[in-house]
């Protein structure tokens, strides 16, 4: 879990993680770096360097610059002087990371969020997803694609609503 | 260099992904529709990741001061060591379809193993890319399937694809003295030992989209030692136009 891979020590640690907790996913404005499990640790330094680690959720993310650009300028503004980026892959990032809540703002905001557990080596297997306009479970799947890397695109059958599937990986 | 063995294979992993990547990226715009067209370009970008995380770090191997860029956009055809299968060109959307699935129906096993490594980038990597590589062989898969058993001109143009790209497929499972090294010390794969996965994998997509399995003949080999078909050279001049006239150029 996100919560789990915190690691601050001081409560200049703190103040520098609340500081970038609320960047918000440009693509999912909805979700912070914080209920993505993008942001893994803050970490400031003796010299005064706050070091943050972040995952990206495809190893190909575009938002991923756009992330770190995102958390040196919050840092900047609230008084830091010096920041560090570090990208990390291991442990991979996975759609179970995100919270209750996070899958909440999902849905209210017209995204389905990621149905189930990670699932495995599935061939033909497709998801059962659920409108996040009616509820309604009578979905078809358009696009195993979507607008992100995140996203795969399907329609309801009931109210007709097309609309974005947090894909589950 | 510290491990000059780990260099060459990353540089592999990262050439597969790049050319791959480039070859998809030829669909942007073109596909047969909107959905197709992101979804091509989805693979292209999972796979620009894969080779970004590759080049840097066989760069740091190398150390010799060359970053992602530098590999991938400042060397020339025969300095690319990547299958001759990924670099085949997209003839028709059936070439493009059975090239992924055939790629996909290994790198999905491959990077599931290779997350054992005792290599930490690459077991970090192959943890992100196996759940990605998973995506790829279904969507393309459901393709292989859905044009095998579609009409007589699908099936007919989905085989030609897979009569041709056949002899490409062998390569995926040589293991020179670079593999062996590795494999020896827990870092690389031996491909033979997923063979099985992939063997399995092509007969029941084949099975279900009416394709015969051609029969085991000659293999086409040499891209891991820079010897290409004449696509590469075509491929390598729109992909580092851009860096090879503004040298250092940067997003």
């Amino acid at each position: 879990m996100a919560v789990a891979a915190k690691n601050l020590r001081t409560e200049l640690d703190q103040r520098a993680w609340n500081s970038v907790c609320d960047v918000p996913d440009p693509e999912v404005p909805v979700l912070t770096i914080e209920d993505l499990g993008v942001l893994r640790e803050v970490n400031v330094r003796e010299d005064g360097c706050v070091e943050v680690t972040i995952t990206p959720t495809y190893t190909g993310c575009p938002a991923m610059s756009m992330f770190a650009f995102d958390i040196e300028a919050a840092l900047l503004n609230a008084g830091f002087e010096k920041v560090e980026i570090k990208t990390v892959l291991s442990p991979a990032w996975t759609t179970d990371w995100l919270s209750e809540k996070a899958c909440e703002k999902l849905r209210v905001y017209g995204i389905a969020p990621p149905n189930g557990k990670a699932s495995r080596r599935a061939l033909f297997g497709e998801d059962k997803v659920h409108c996040p306009k009616c509820n309604s479970a009578n979905t078809s799947r358009i696009s195993e694609f979507g607008s992100t890397a995140c996203k795969a695109l399907y329609r309801c059958n009931d109210c007709s609503e097309p609309f974005d599937y947090f894909k589950c990986i | 260099m510290k491990d000059p063995a780990l260099f060459t294979y990353c540089m592999r992993l990262a050439d597969d992904s790049a050319i791959l990547s480039q070859r998809l990226g030829e669909w942007c715009g073109h596909a047969s529709h909107l959905e197709e067209d992101i979804a091509l370009t989805n693979v292209a970008l999972d796979l620009i990741g894969h080779a970004r995380e590759l080049y840097t770090y066989a760069g740091q191997i190398e150390g010799k001061g060359r970053d992602e860029d530098a590999l991938c956009f400042h060397r020339v055809e025969r300095e690319f060591t990547n299958l001759l299968l990924v670099e085949q060109p997209n003839d028709d959307f059936a070439y493009a379809i059975m090239r992924q699935f055939l790629f996909s129906a290994f790198m999905h096993p491959f990077w599931e193993a290779m997350m054992n490594s005792k290599d930490e980038l690459l077991a970090g990597l192959a943890a992100k890319a196996e759940k990605e590589a998973a995506y790829h062989l279904r969507h393309s898969a459901e393709w292989v399937i859905r044009l095998g058993d579609g009409t007589k001109e699908s099936h007919n143009r989905i085989n030609d694809a897979l009569e041709f790209l056949w002899m490409y497929t062998g390569e995926m499972f040589e293991c020179d003295d670079v593999v062996s090294a590795l494999v020896a010390k827990g870092v690389a794969i031996d491909p033979m030992s997923i063979k099985h996965l992939w063997d399995e994998t092509v007969n029941t997509v084949f099975a279900r989209a009416n394709l015969e399995r051609p029969t085991e003949s000659w293999m086409q080999t040499g891209g891991r030692k820079g010897e290409h078909s004449e696509h590469l050279g075509h491929i390598l001049s729109p992909m580092q136009y851009l860096q090879r006239s503004f040298p250092q150029a940067q997003w």
